[in-house]
């Protein structure tokens, strides 16, 4: 009988990144369900740019470098990044939009630094940083959620909105951004920033029609639950660990607590904070993204804790209304620090016993 | 010559004994090309990167920066028989900075509204690291015919670099090239504004800092990418076969 002596790791899991990945998309399927009933099917039609373009950069890419452009889809990265950037955009910003955005994330985030496993930047959040920066006006006109809307969009409107930026019966998307009441409609957390800054409390800026029904605002509340939801089943299946959600979480929400204790009028309360703009979408799906994120598990909580707090001071002094692509990008500069400070000690090689 | 040179740049341009056309090429090979300040040296990244956002700018930075470097080199190699070599460093730097007040004073005078467009960079020309570079590794030892065309050279590939980089900026961020160019140049100048391109809505990121850094990248990969193409081409010499003949010929 002979015995192998194989280098480690010797537990692992046998799961292609094909795999993995899948997972990944499969576990969004509840939260683009929710974003397309509350704010129509835009976010499809964005989901097929961004996949055509991320593979059409993708390829590029692979043939430039010499590399067999058949795998280049094979991984199933790009399509994480094509996803994700076509959920974060508003889902009838024009067709350039994305596309600028895709082959951005793709060709020089991701493939300028070496391609799959070198990237220092998430993909999806560069190229969301890069648009927003880029063009303001488009990356904050977030659609009205229907049942509030003065218009409602059918499919072949979204269609026509994105391509043309006119709907069937001609009108643009500011016109169809008016709410019921005939006032263009900003996001929640951007209504809440603009009326504390006007000196409103939080209980009266919160008195509006988009929180009526819903803690977070109509729609943002049921889009955050369901990506929570779809979160907890990669956590369940082991695709991510919990460290890097619930760090990001406490990092965010604990800081709002305690502003609430101290300044209930002034501050957003904690579970706004939770149930609104992209946190849930970036605790469970951005931040968790294996390449960009710290590698020990202590160090992945380091890295959610700073996430969940630069989320914060953002949101809450910063001049954009809400904050996951910055404080995402921010943190994976630290990567290499927090992985320095957090690397395990093998056994046998020091440290205190 | 007595100290050792430093790796790189300094062998080239050691005084060795070429004939003096020869060396004169050789300084414009090394200034626009193989050494260059901004592609491979990267010094002076703060004014490159801070003011490229327009060719106008660009190009005004560069030719203030180039006129200081020649002004520094020439008067560093006219003085660099009586300068201790101990306080060679505090000279050098008011030398230099002598040069930047006359430059700053003189485009205060003539070229107003630059001078507000470029704003603190051009104070900041003192600390440019190329200028007093090339007063330590050039100036400080060669005769000053050389070192003014050192000074030259390396100033106008610096402002080549600037001017390319404020182009492709200028082209992505604001679809046009030497926007605002009678600021420099005089008012018949504003018949050289050319509209390239008609953005409804530029890409705003690349006339703001981070597009500075992502085009200076995709330049000095440019550059890299054509070397070595053309290292490529160069056939390679044939190898000398060293193994001794035992027999007799």
């Amino acid at each position: 009988m002979s015995f192998k002596i194989a280098a480690s790791p010797h537990a692992h899991q046998r799961r292609t990144t094909q795999q993995v990945m899948r997972w990944v998309y499969m576990a969004l399927i509840p939260g683009l369900l929710v974003q397309s009933y509350f704010f129509g099917l835009g976010v499809w039609v964005q989901m097929l740019l961004a996949l055509g373009t991320a593979w059409l950069s993708e390829a590029a890419c692979m043939a430039l470098r010499g590399r067999s452009v058949s795998q280049a889809w094979q991984d199933h990265t790009a399509v994480v990044t094509a996803l994700l950037l076509a959920i974060s955009i508003p889902s009838l910003a024009p067709w350039w939009i994305i596309v600028i955005g895709t082959a951005f994330s793709v060709i020089v985030v991701k493939h300028v630094y070496g391609g799959v496993g070198q990237n220092l930047f998430n993909p999806a959040m560069a190229g969301y940083v890069l648009l927003l920066i880029s063009f303001p006006v488009q990356m904050t006109a977030w659609p009205v959620p229907q049942e509030l809307a003065l218009y409602s969009i059918s499919l072949s409107d979204t269609a026509q909105l994105i391509f043309t930026g006119f709907s069937n019966a001609g009108y643009n998307l500011e016109q169809l951004r008016l709410g019921i009441d005939g006032v263009t409609m900003a996001t929640p957390l951007d209504s809440l920033r603009t009326d504390l800054a006007q000196a409103l409390t939080v209980s009266e800026a919160t008195n509006k029609a988009m929180f009526s029904s819903a803690l977070g605002g109509i729609g943002w509340a049921w889009l955050n639950l369901a990506f929570l939801l779809g979160g907890l089943v990669l956590i369940k299946v082991r695709v991510i660990s919990w460290h890097i959600p619930a760090g990001m979480l406490l990092g965010l929400l604990v800081p709002a607590l305690f502003m609430s204790w101290f300044y209930p009028d002034q501050s957003v309360g904690p579970l706004l904070h939770a149930l609104s703009g992209a946190t849930m979408l970036g605790a469970f799906f951005i931040a968790t993204d294996p390449v960009t994120a710290a590698t020990s598990n202590r160090g992945r909580l380091y890295f959610g804790l700073l996430i969940g707090l630069l989320v914060f001071i953002i949101r809450t002094w910063g001049g954009y209304p809400d904050a996951v692509a910055f404080a995402v990008l921010l943190a994976n500069m630290v990567v290499p620090v927090i992985d320095k400070y957090t690397q395990p000690i093998a056994y046998g090689h020091g440290g205190k016993l | 010559m007595t100290d050792t040179p430093a790796k790189g740049q300094a062998v080239n341009e050691a005084t060795v004994s070429h004939s003096s056309l020869q060396e004169y090429k050789e300084l414009t090979r090394q200034g626009l090309w193989k050494n260059n300040p901004a592609l491979v040296q990267l010094l002076g990244l703060c004014p490159l990167l801070a003011v490229t956002a327009t060719v106008t700018n660009a190009l005004g930075l560069g030719l203030a920066t180039l006129l200081v470097l020649m002004g520094s080199n020439l008067t560093v190699s006219l003085v660099r028989q009586w300068v201790p070599k101990e306080i060679r460093i505090p000279v050098f730097v008011m030398v230099i900075a002598t040069f930047v007040t006359l430059v700053q004073l003189s485009m205060n005078a003539y070229v107003y509204g630059l001078y507000q467009a470029l704003g603190i960079f051009i104070p900041l020309i003192v600390t440019n690291c190329v200028i007093i570079g090339r007063a330590e590794a050039y100036a400080s030892k060669n005769p000053w015919q050389k070192a003014l065309y050192d000074g030259f050279i390396m100033g106008f590939g610096f402002t080549l670099v600037l001017v390319l980089l404020g182009g492709i900026r200028e082209i992505i961020g604001n679809g046009t090239l030497f926007d605002g160019a009678e600021l420099l140049l005089g008012d018949w100048a504003t018949a050289l504004r050319i509209e390239v391109v008609q953005f409804d809505f530029p890409l705003l990121l690349a006339i703001l800092p981070p597009g500075a850094f992502i085009a200076m990248g995709f330049i000095i990969a440019l550059k890299n990418i054509i070397d070595q193409y053309r290292a490529a081409r160069v056939p390679k010499p044939l190898k000398e076969v060293t193994r001794a003949r035992v027999t007799a010929q």
